[in-house]
C-alpha cells in the first residue's frame, strides 16, 4: 500500500517568550503521535537538526518587532503552504505590542545600557498584518489541544473544533457561577473568545482575554457595565490593553477609555 | 397532609441514601446557591437567602433556621438530565476497516431535594422536547427515568422571579415525588408533606410523620400565599404570540442589540432551551474518532451557519430569535410557552437584559397603537 509522504512541519520564533511553541513539547500523551504523524524539519526548542523548505505546515509564534523580522516572515510564508499563527503574539502582537501606545526610544533609553545597539521598529505588528495566515490559534499562552487539534483536522481534512463563541459558554457548560452577576468580579469573559475551558472563572477570578475578542463581540455594552460594578476608566483601558491590546475592537475599547481616563484626570487636575 | 418535623428531616435523607439514591440538594458553591451532592441536612445552606436582580446575585445570612428561604439558583435540572457534553460513539480503526462504539449511558439514580414549582414545569417541557415523539433521546430518557424528585413550595419570590404569571408556581402541583412546604414560626420549625407518586407514598411510610392539623396546613397555605403575591416580575401572556409576530421588524431589536454581548448566558442558564450541536474529534493518527453532543446556543454565529454564511449575522436578530421562539413560537411547536418565568436569563444575563421588560416594551407599543385607531392619535411610547 501506497504510504503518504510525513507533512514537514516546522516551528518559527518572533518576538514571544516560547510558551506557545512549548506547549507542543508540552503535549506529553500526544506527543509521540504528532512526532509519528508530522516530520519535524525545524524547531530549534526540540531539535539542532534543520531540514530546508519548502514546509507543509509552518507554525509561527510571536510578532513582528523588528525589521529584521519583518524580512523573515516574509521567506516563511514563501517556504511554508499552511501558515498557522500560535498564541496571542501572533495573532494580535501580545504584550509588547503595548509600546505602540507609548514612545519606544523613551523604553529603549529606560532599559538599556547602549541604547545604540538596539535596532527596532516604532510599532510591533501581528503576523496577519505582513502575509497572509492560514489558521490563527489563540491564547496565552495557546491551550495544547487547540494545536494537536489544529494538526489533527488538517491531516484528516477536517474543519478544526475551535470555538469563536464567549468564555460564557464554557463557564455555564462546567456549571461555575458567574463570577461577574454573583461577586460582582469584572469579567472579559463575556467579549473572549472561549478555548481555555473558562480557567479564571473557575478560581473565582474575572477573565483576563488571554484569548481575544470573541465573534461579534459588545466591549462598549461590557465597558459601560463594568462602570456600574465601579471599574475606573483607567483600569477598563487597561483590561483591554493586555494580550491581545492590538486586536480591532480591544484596541478600539482600549483607546475609548483611556481617551476617557485622560479627560477624567484633566478635570480632576482642573477642580484641585 | 402530614408534617415531618425539621429534626427528622435527616431522616428523609438517609432513607433517600438507603434507597440507592445520591441526594442532591441546594448548597453554597462560589458565593451561589446551586445543586450538588449533600451527605446529610447539614450540607444545605440554613439561613441563608439570596437576593436577585438583572445581572446581580448575592448571598444573604437570615435570622431564621429555614433551609429553603431562597429561590432558583444558576443551575437547574437541566444540566444534569441533559448534560452539558455527552459522548455519542466512538469509531475505533482505519479507513475500510473500523468499530462504531456506542458508548453507555451514564444514568446515575439521583434524588434531586428541594426542586421548585418552576423547575418541575421546566423539566416538563423538556421532557416533552426530549422524550416525547416517536425518538425519544436515549440520554435524557436514561437519565430521568432514574431520579426521585422532592419538591419544595417557594416560601419566597425573588426580584427576577415571575412563575405566577406563567401559571408554573409558586406552588408545585405536578410531576413530584414528594412535596415539602417548609414552615417556620413561633420556634417551631417542621414540613408539610405529601406525595405525588407511588413512589413518593412508599417513602413516606418510612419517615416518621404525623397527621397534619388545620392550623398547620393553613401555614403552610399562606407561605404559598405570601411567595406568590412578592414576585418581583410580571410576564402578561396574553394573545403574546400576536405580539411578537406581529414585530418581526421592530426599532426594538436594535435597541436590545446595543445592550446584549450575545454571550449566551441567558440560553445556558434556561432551564428549557435545549440546543445542542455536534463535534466530531479525531486522533492526530487517525486510529480512533468521536463524536459529542454539547450544549449550544442561538446567540452564537455558528449556531445559524448554512453553506455560504450564518443567517443570523445581527445580534438583533438573535435576540429576536430567541425571545420569540421562547415566549411565541414555542407555543406553537410545544403547546406550551417555552419559558416558566424562574427569572435566570434575567438574574444571570452579565448586564441584565430583562425578558419580561422587552416583552412589556413590545405590548405597550400595541396597546399605544390600538388606542391610536381607536381614538386617533395621541402621545406615544418610545418603540
Amino acid at each position: 500500500m501506497h504510504t503518504p509522504r510525513k507533512p514537514k512541519l516546522a516551528v518559527w520564533k518572533f518576538a514571544s517568550c516560547d510558551g506557545c511553541q512549548l506547549s507542543l513539547l508540552d503535549c506529553e500523551d500526544e506527543l509521540l503521535a504528532v512526532a509519528n504523524s508530522v516530520s519535524i524539519a525545524y524547531f530549534p526548542e526540540a531539535t539542532r537538526a534543520e531540514v530546508d523548505g519548502p514546509y507543509d505546515i509552518s507554525l509561527v509564534e510571536g510578532s513582528i518587532s523588528t525589521g529584521e523580522d519583518a524580512e523573515r516572515i516574509q521567506m516563511i510564508r514563501d517556504e511554508s503552504n499552511l501558515l498557522i499563527t500560535i498564541g496571542a503574539c501572533a495573532t494580535s502582537g501580545g504584550i509588547q505590542g503595548l509600546r505602540n501606545f507609548a514612545n519606544v526610544d523613551h523604553y529603549i533609553n529606560t532599559v538599556y545600557a547602549h541604547p545604540e545597539y538596539i535596532h527596532t521598529l516604532r510599532n510591533v505588528s501581528p503576523i496577519s498584518q505582513h502575509v497572509f495566515v492560514d489558521y490563527e490559534v489563540r491564547g496565552c499562552p495557546i491551550n495544547k489541544y487547540h494545536l494537536v487539534e489544529v494538526l489533527s483536522a488538517h491531516l484528516a481534512g477536517r474543519r478544526p473544533n475551535i470555538p469563536s463563541y464567549s468564555v460564557c459558554v464554557e463557564c455555564k457548560r462546567r456549571g461555575t457561577p458567574c463570577v461577574m452577576v454573583a461577586h460582582g468580579t469584572p469579567c472579559m469573559g463575556p467579549v473572549t473568545q472561549a478555548g481555555c475551558g473558562a480557567i479564571c472563572p473557575a478560581y473565582n477570578r474575572g477573565c483576563y482575554g488571554c484569548y481575544g475578542p470573541s465573534e461579534e463581540c459588545n466591549t462598549q455594552a461590557l465597558s459601560a457595565w463594568w462602570t456600574k460594578l465601579g471599574v475606573e476608566d483607567a483600569d477598563i483601558a487597561r483590561s483591554y490593553r493586555s494580550y491581545n491590546a492590538l486586536s480591532g475592537v480591544f484596541r478600539r475599547e482600549g483607546s475609548r477609555y483611556a481617551k476617557k481616563a485622560a479627560a477624567g484626570a484633566t478635570n480632576e487636575e482642573r477642580r484641585q | 397532609m402530614q408534617v415531618l418535623m425539621r429534626e427528622d428531616f435527616d431522616t428523609l435523607i438517609e432513607k433517600l441514601q438507603g434507597a440507592d439514591y445520591e441526594v442532591i440538594a441546594p448548597r453554597i458553591r462560589e458565593g451561589a446557591i446551586v445543586l450538588d451532592t449533600v451527605d446529610s441536612a447539614g450540607d444545605l445552606p440554613a439561613g441563608w437567602t439570596d437576593e436577585q436582580e438583572g445581572g446581580r446575585y448575592t448571598l444573604h445570612r437570615t435570622d431564621s433556621p429555614s433551609l429553603f428561604h431562597y429561590t432558583v439558583g444558576p443551575t437547574s435540572l437541566k444540566s444534569f438530565l441533559y448534560p452539558s457534553r455527552s459522548l455519542l460513539c466512538r469509531v475505533h480503526g482505519g479507513h475500510n476497516d473500523f468499530d462504531v462504539e456506542e458508548p453507555e449511558i451514564e444514568a446515575p439514580q439521583r434524588a434531586f431535594v428541594g426542586v421548585r414549582a418552576c423547575e418541575l414545569h421546566a423539566m416538563a417541557i423538556q421532557d416533552h422536547v426530549f422524550a416525547g415523539g416517536r425518538h425519544p433521546d436515549p440520554v435524557y430518557t436514561a437519565r430521568r427515568n432514574n431520579i426521585f424528585l422532592v419538591a419544595v413550595n417557594c416560601s419566597k419570590a425573588g426580584n427576577t422571579c415571575f412563575c405566577a404569571s406563567m401559571g408554573t408556581g409558586p406552588e408545585a402541583t405536578a410531576h413530584y415525588d414528594l412535596v415539602l412546604t417548609e414552615v417556620v414560626e413561633d420556634g417551631t420549625h417542621y414540613f408539610l408533606i405529601d406525595a405525588g407518586t407511588k413512589a413518593g407514598r412508599s417513602m413516606l411510610d418510612e419517615l416518621p410523620l404525623r397527621p397534619a392539623r388545620a392550623a398547620e396546613e393553613e401555614a403552610g397555605a399562606a407561605v404559598v400565599r405570601n411567595a406568590a403575591g412578592s414576585m418581583g416580575r410580571s410576564l402578561d401572556t396574553e394573545g403574546i404570540e400576536d405580539v411578537f409576530f406581529e414585530n418581526l421588524e421592530n426599532p426594538l431589536w436594535q435597541e436590545v442589540a446595543e445592550r446584549c454581548l450575545t454571550c449566551s448566558n441567558c440560553t445556558m442558564a434556561c432551564p428549557t432551551c435545549f440546543c445542542s450541536t455536534v463535534e466530531d474529534v479525531s486522533t492526530i493518527d487517525n486510529d480512533m474518532a468521536e463524536r459529542w453532543r454539547v450544549w449550544d446556543s442561538c446567540f452564537t454565529t455558528n449556531f445559524s451557519y448554512v453553506f455560504g454564511g450564518a443567517i443570523r449575522k445581527a445580534s438583533s436578530s438573535r435576540y429576536r430569535h430567541w425571545i420569540t421562539h421562547k415566549l411565541a413560537a414555542w407555543q406553537e411547536q410545544f403547546g406550551t410557552p417555552g419559558c416558566v418565568g424562574c427569572g435566570r436569563c434575567i438574574t444571570w444575563c452579565p448586564v441584565g437584559i430583562d425578558i419580561t421588560e422587552e416583552a412589556a416594551v413590545l405590548r405597550r407599543q400595541k396597546e399605544t397603537r390600538q388606542g391610536e385607531a381607536r381614538y386617533g392619535a395621541g402621545t406615544r411610547t418610545a418603540y
